[in-house]
């Protein structure tokens, strides 16, 4: 066993067990932990890989961007040190047999596939990748880039909308009403 | 390559992809239920990456899928997060099971 090989099984039982931990503790908060540390192993496991770009992406937009966010929205909405109710024993075992079977059956797929191991060198040099990406030729990657940037622009507008505090009603009263005065005062002169 | 086989490789993503479904199952809180997704999304991005890596190394177009859907998946979080705190300013409460007005 060669040192690259274990420290594959290492980043690959970091990444299960913090998995694990995230999706079965009680405490939100502490869930919301356990994830970052498992998305963490994500992105060393693309560094294993050697496609360091996306190891760089993942901890950006992964680890500092949505770990983050989805801990102040815990802060914002409950008591983070709460217990979450337990599951009902029997949507528990269901959901655990449930899922053991689903892992099994696509486990054996995969087994039985042998997959053909392509030829040529894989480089993923990120001035190759900035090249493809912006290209607008045969293998470019430019339309969907484009429209990726819309969609983000329309996410970022729609959070704003939606998570914008609406006014009360006596608020709304009291920032309309100036406004009618001064309408009145300036429509006066005109009358007269 | 490296002295690991596709299959242990693909035996992580399946895994990981089933620990996010069994958090989808089993919890009731909105806010687990999008760390859940967000499991499921990584293990989606490494099938992606390891795919092109071990099986079409000469492209490169595993990886452009992989940042498109992470792309997408700060999008999703971020319009996801956005309704939940409306959610509790109204409700004063982010479990699915308090959230049935549009049930039919």
């Amino acid at each position: 066993m060669t040192a690259s090989q274990i420290i594959f099984y290492l980043i690959a039982a970091f990444i299960l067990g913090c998995g694990i931990l995230s999706m079965t503790t009680r405490k939100i908060f502490r869930s919301a932990i356990w994830l970052l540390f498992s998305l963490i192993g994500v992105s060393a496991l693309y560094f294993w890989l050697q496609v360091e770009f996306i190891a760089a992406v993942q901890i950006v937009v992964y680890v500092g961007g949505i770990v983050v966010l989805i801990i102040f929205s815990v802060f914002l909405t409950q008591q983070s040190g709460t217990e979450m109710p337990k599951a009902p024993r029997k949507r528990m075992i269901a959901s655990i047999l449930a899922v053991l079977f689903g892992f099994a059956f696509t486990f054996s797929l995969i087994y039985k596939n042998n997959f053909k191991a392509g030829d040529g060198k894989f480089d993923s040099d990120i001035s190759r990748i900035g090249d493809q990406m912006l290209s607008t030729g045969e293998q470019g990657f430019a339309l969907p880039f484009e429209a990726v940037s819309i969609l983000l622009l329309a996410a970022m507008i729609g959070c704003i909308v939606i998570a914008m505090k609406a006014p009360t009603h006596q608020q709304a009263a009291s920032q309309a009403e100036p406004k009618e005065n001064e309408g009145n005062i300036s429509a006066k002169p005109n009358a007269q | 390559m490296n002295g690991i086989p596709i299959s242990h490789i693909l035996f992580l993503s399946t895994a990981l992809f089933f620990i996010g479904t069994y958090g989808m199952f089993t919890r009731r809180n909105l806010i687990t239920m999008l760390m859940a997704i967000e499991l499921i999304l990584n293990s989606v991005n490494i099938n992606f990456i390891v795919f092109n890596k071990y099986l079409w190394p000469g492209k490169l177009d595993g990886v452009f899928f992989t940042i498109f859907i992470i792309t997408i998946a700060a999008a999703e979080a971020a319009v996801a997060i956005a309704i939940i705190i409306n959610l509790y300013r109204s409700h004063r409460s982010i479990d699915v099971e308090d959230a049935t007005e549009l049930k039919w």
